[in-house]
């Protein structure tokens, strides 16, 4: 998968995660689109849904998109160009073979799924400095100790400045923990997500 | 387990999975694991690794652990111990009813079938504490086939098959098996199989004495019966690959001609090697039948 991956300016990246709670459908709303059709990387996504709400994600999505997105399933392997949502009810997590597994273990922060599972899930893998994560608009402390992990396993961190989220809580928690390589409000996350291209660019650096 | 209790015992700047995240925690995960299997016999060796880890983290708060070697030295000196980290390891709450949509599917497309049979047996592998095993005795008493048939209900851990023979659960957990008993299709009322003793809900004798509880590792056992139907829900999703292959192909030997097998509805065959040997029959619920 490493030669599938994208490059964030210099800096190769294998996966996109991206948590979120309240507020985040119309983040995703202004990502999603952007996404670069060429995109090589798998995209995996967590949003705090009612354990038994109808299984809409994919629905709504789909129709600003043209990459592929459904629910994980367990074991799935993770495919580029790809997004996958999260289950209700269950947490999502990433085993080090790049392959999806869930668990009915119980709500963190109250949510399952939760961010922060998956997060740490990914910052345990043996890619987790390859990995890009995002944290978003929510009421919701989960996420920040996951993204905090991510980070210290070598890998970018985005959060969503809290006065242009909906609602701040999420990324303030994560604020409050570590600095993150990038805080920026939703339209720009969506300009970094279109940025993502299959070769590097040979003068650009990354910086906060 | 409050994830308070976390910061308590790492302090501010610790993640829960932080202690596990480097190469040594993979070698003493491999080596608690051996340790575990040759003192106790518990196979975990080939368990999901991402779901384990994040268990092994917390037990490593509540054993008061920095280390999985410290762990290990706790699983292996103190007999007390691992009762107890079998628990981080294996328990699952599950619901009356838990999805019901499943249990809907069984009713109106399984059952059917089932009731052709003379006499019957279910197994319900990797039962918990009960809560599948009784859903299925309610459903077959409802459609007029538990007299006839057995259920075995298997898990590896006794002391939630001890809780599951009793067949008491919280009272305050019986609005939410109600409704889920109601979108099954259930027949009467849920309140019919339940009596009412204190804070307890008590499972009807008569469903209990259709069921035999047993221990049983889909890991290290083989089939023990021919069964018609088996159902094995979230169950799968704690194993690896080449675990839920072989946990497969104990099914298949299990299953009797064009048998029944349901998994939980995020698991699917379309990534094990054992796919060809079940066909799907109402896949949006996730249940198969042996190929013939």
């Amino acid at each position: 998968m490493a030669s599938q991956g994208v490059y964030l300016d210099q800096r190769p990246l294998d996966l996109l995660l991206i948590g979120g709670s309240a507020g985040v459908l119309d983040v995703l709303r202004l990502i999603l689109p952007r996404l670069p059709l060429s995109l090589a990387v798998p995209v995996v996504i967590v949003v705090h849904l009612p354990e038994r709400s109808p299984e809409l994600l994919p629905r709504v999505f789909q129709s600003t998109t043209r990459l592929p997105m459904h629910f994980a399933e367990d074991k799935e392997p993770l495919v580029g160009g790809t997004i996958y949502f999260a289950p209700a009810g269950y947490h999502l997590l990433l085993e080090s073979n790049r392959c999806c597994a869930l668990s009915i273990d119980p709500p963190v922060w109250f949510s399952r799924p939760s961010i922060d599972v998956l997060f740490e899930s990914a910052a345990a893998a043996a890619y987790a400095s390859r990995v890009m994560a995002m944290l978003l608009t929510g009421a919701s402390t989960d996420g920040a100790s996951g993204l905090q992990s991510i980070h210290a396993a070598g890998g970018i961190t985005v959060v969503q400045s809290p006065q242009s989220a909906e609602a701040a809580t999420m990324p303030a928690a994560a604020l409050a923990r570590f600095t993150p390589d990038f805080i920026l409000p939703a339209s720009d996350i969506a300009g970094l997500a279109a940025s993502l291209s299959p070769q590097p660019r040979p003068a650009a650096v990354v910086s906060n | 387990m409050g994830r308070g209790t976390v910061i308590d015992a790492f302090g501010e700047n610790h993640t829960l999975n932080g202690a596990l995240n480097d190469a040594v925690a993979e070698i003493e995960m491999r080596l608690l694991l051996e340790a575990i299997y040759e003192a106790y016999h518990y196979d975990f060796r080939q368990y999901a690794v991402a779901s384990l880890k994040r268990r092994l983290a917390q037990a490593l708060i509540r054993f008061d652990c920095r280390t999985l070697s410290a762990l290990q030295a706790k699983v292996l000196h103190d007999k007390a111990v691992f009762p107890q980290l079998l628990d981080y390891l294996t328990v699952q709450v599950s619901d009356l009813f838990r999805d019901p949509s499943y249990y809907l599917a069984l009713r109106r497309n399984v059952m059917p079938t089932l009731a052709t049979y003379p006499s019957l047996k279910v197994w319900v592998a990797g039962c918990s504490t009960g809560e599948e095993a009784y859903s299925m005795a309610i459903l077959l008493a409802e459609e007029g086939l538990l007299n006839r048939t057995l259920i075995y209900a298997t898990d590896i851990n006794s002391e939630s098959l001890r809780k599951a023979a009793s067949g008491v659960y919280d009272l305050d957990r019986i609005r939410q098996f109600t409704l889920n008993h109601r979108e099954s299709g259930g027949k009467g009322s849920l309140s019919d199989h339940y009596h009412a003793s204190g804070h307890s809900a008590v499972m009807d004798p008569q469903l209990r004495n259709r069921i035999t509880f047993a221990d049983h590792s889909l890991a290290t056992d083989t089939a023990f019966s021919e069964v018609h139907f088996i159902s094995c829900r979230n169950v799968l999703i704690y194993f690896n690959r080449e675990l839920q292959d072989r946990a497969l192909g104990i099914f298949q030997e299990a299953l009797v001609r064009r048998g029944f097998l349901g998994l939980g509805s995020k698991e699917s065959l379309r990534f094990s090697a054992q796919a060809a040997a079940f066909e799907d029959y109402r896949p949006e619920e996730k249940i198969y039948r042996k190929a013939a």
